[in-house]
């Protein structure tokens, strides 16, 4: 329990970092968000509404730095990340929670099931090493060395394009109120098939050559050999004995993998016009939406801290030699 | 049972083995043992028809220095070999409590799943990495013996694993221990006392005490003693420790290169070597009684095995090699004296090649 709590006053202390970070990154920055937005919005926007925008963003009032910070934190607390200057006048907050599921969604399913079946494909190839099942390994090395882009690019043109079994964008029939009815969750799946197909195919190789790795250096470890002297089952020896400490590098690559399940989706997002977080940040830096961006980096920095977070929680749980006991 | 190699064929007639008898009926035969590693055009011959027997109750010595091959024949003899060993040939006879006998290298994989641990249990060189780190000691000695009586509770199994653990002297608490927990000794100790689980008739240790001090080394040999004079299993002793052997073996056999060369009860070896390299092994070592004198050592350096001459194997370093031990490689036969249960690989035992025996290897 002492234990517990220590990781998590280290996980506070580091988010503490990452916002305040994401709160003075922005005011470095040259130039000002009202001259700004006015720019953006090329003239649609009478210059006599400058001095409301200013008071709109807080300009103002000549604030010190740290009332900023003090405030910034009171009206984060409040869920106020600000509003978009593309989307004007909608909250960030709310574009944020809006693409957050999809990716989350999409891409956290699909990097599970990568390394669900990278890790039982990893399993089986280590622990027979040496047989036609070896021959997998260059085939799904190929498609986690081809760039992704067209690897995303080739799966549009052969399966959405050519044959029209999948759609090549988009997240789900528009023709349908989203809602939890049996016909949106399964246009969503249809509309997800596709990215998701391409997330997997070029991250399954990692889990697969990792896994793969540990069961031969650790199949040769002498307690793996004490189970086979002890008769054990053969299942028993492989799940309990080899996998199962094989798999604890795995998780810990899993946990970071699923840090950049947020952030590092830009480009399939891009590819598949998915609305997700990483097509939102895309939109937001080439239109230099910084409140959307602050937002999404926000979003990005604290995913991958839970991620983290959660995984050291499991691997403590798996790994009994980290348990430091004081 | 002695070994017979083609090109020495006529010569290993002259002087046909006999088996070496200490009493017992035999509980472990194992025959013409031989090992390659590597799969090519060009495998190492690690074991070459290797044959040794242990007997009911009998603790058998097995001697060395590194890279003879005496893990090898372990391993081998209990099919753990790992890839790229391969066994060419053989038998492993293994006598059960009924008195049947199967041989082990031709078991189906769930036969000889259930005659390990149950019939042979090892004990590996290795005490700090012979426990699963992730599971708790307890578990570990309760799923071996799970696996072989599938009737028993898991209550029951921990039960029995609880006595185990008090019989090699460690509290049962301990049980709920991880690995990491415990010191090297005890480790082992947790080893040992998972390898009697299911009293087995014959354990098998492979240099069972080389990560420990010397103080733990012989609490836990005597130990292991104490417990096989309780139990009554048969032991196979694999060790490069020539002097712990002396002390706790009944018998010993020297390994060289792959081949047993000599095979004796433990005070002959010790006082009366009938091999020049059983000779130099012991003139490493100081003695534990008697005067003191020069350690003299063995010259020249372990053979490569890929790589080994035509003749006897230890020829280049022997002190008493003539052409004939150059050129044809001796078999494990009778010494010169024809004495009982004794037996020698050696050209110098053979009296149509050698007139006399070397003083130091006739006493």
């Amino acid at each position: 329990m002492k234990f517990l709590a220590r990781r998590l006053a280290f996980y506070a202390l580091t988010a503490w970092a990452a916002i305040t970070m994401n709160f003075f990154v922005p005011r470095l920055l040259p130039g000002d968000p009202v001259t700004a937005l006015i720019g953006r919005m090329q003239g649609r926007i009478d210059s006599n509404a400058e001095h409301s925008l200013r008071v709109l963003f807080g300009l103002d009032e000549n604030t010190s730095m740290w009332e900023q910070y003090v405030q910034y934190w009171g009206l984060l607390l409040k869920g106020d990340l600000g509003l978009s200057f593309t989307h004007f006048p909608t909250p960030v907050a709310q574009i944020v929670t809006q693409s957050l599921p999809w990716t989350v969604g999409l891409v956290g399913v699909a990097t599970i099931i990568a390394f669900v079946v990278g890790t039982l494909i990893g399993t089986a190839i280590g622990w027979r090493r040496g047989t036609w099942a070896d021959s997998l390994l260059p085939v799904s090395t190929f498609f986690s060395a081809v760039p992704y882009f067209w690897l995303g690019l080739i799966t549009i043109t052969v399966f959405a394009v050519n044959l029209r079994w999948f759609p090549s964008n988009g997240s789900y029939d528009r023709g349908l109120l989203p809602g939890l009815t049996w016909e949106f969750v399964s246009s969503v799946g249809y509309y997800g098939f596709l990215p998701a197909l391409t997330v997997v195919l070029s991250s399954v190789a990692g889990w697969i050559l990792g896994m793969r790795n540990m069961m031969v250096t650790v199949s040769s470890e002498d307690y793996v050999t004490v189970a086979h002297a002890k008769g054990l089952p053969s299942r028993q020896v492989v799940l309990g004995y080899a996998a199962r400490n094989a798999v604890l590098p795995q998780v810990s690559s899993f946990a970071l993998s699923l840090g950049f399940v947020v952030g590092g989706t830009l480009i399939m997002e891009m590819v598949f016009s998915y609305q997700g977080i990483g097509y939102t940040l895309y939109q937001a830096v080439s239109t230099h939406d910084y409140p959307l961006m602050q937002g999404c980096f926000l979003v990005i920095t604290l995913s991958v801290l839970v991620a983290n977070m959660v995984a050291d929680f499991v691997y403590v749980a798996l790994d009994p030699r980290t348990r430091q006991e004081s | 049972m002695s070994a017979s190699i083609t090109t020495t064929a006529e010569r290993g007639a002259v002087r046909e083995g006999g088996r070496p008898s200490s009493g017992g009926e035999p509980v472990l035969e194992i025959r013409d043992l031989s090992v390659d590693y590597g799969y090519g055009d060009d495998p190492t011959h690690v074991l070459r028809k290797v044959s040794l027997t242990l007997n009911r109750g009998e603790v058998l010595g097995l001697a060395g220095e590194s890279g003879c091959g005496k893990s090898t024949l372990a391993y081998a003899a209990t099919r753990l070999l790992a890839p790229p060993g391969l066994i060419t040939s053989g038998e492993v006879w293994l006598t059960g409590r009924d008195g049947t006998r199967a041989d082990l290298l031709r078991l189906s994989d769930r036969e000889l799943r259930s005659t390990r641990w149950q019939d042979i249990a090892i004990v590996f060189q290795g005490a700090m990495s012979s426990l699963n780190p992730v599971y708790r000691i307890g578990r570990q000695i309760v799923d071996g013996i799970l696996a072989h009586r599938p009737g028993l509770s898991r209550s029951a199994a921990a039960e029995r694993a609880a006595e185990l653990l008090e019989l090699v002297g460690i509290p049962a608490d301990r049980l709920r221990s991880y690995p990491h927990q415990l010191s090297g000794g005890m480790r082992q100790r947790v080893m040992i006392a998972m390898a009697l689980a299911l009293e087995p008739q014959v354990l098998i240790m492979d240099e069972p005490t080389t990560a420990l001090d010397v103080v733990m080394q012989r609490q836990i040999l005597e130990q292991v003693m104490e417990l096989r004079d309780r139990l009554g299993f048969s032991v196979v002793l694999i060790t490069h420790d020539v002097s712990l052997l002396v002390e706790v073996a009944d018998r010993i056999a020297i390994m060289y290169a792959g081949e047993i060369v000599e095979q004796a009860d433990a005070g002959d070896v010790y006082r009366r070597p009938r091999h020049p390299y059983a000779h130099g092994l012991l003139g490493s070592f100081p003695p534990l009684h008697g005067p003191r004198r020069e350690l003299s050592g063995i010259p020249g350096s372990p053979p490569d095995l890929s790589r080994l001459p035509q003749g006897c194997p230890f020829a280049p370093r022997c002190p008493h090699a003539t052409d004939v031990c150059r050129e044809a490689r001796p078999v494990l036969g009778t010494t010169r004296s024809a004495e009982h249960g004794r037996l020698v690989s050696c050209h110098l035992h053979d009296p149509e090649l050698r007139d006399v025996l070397p003083a130091e290897l006739a006493r």
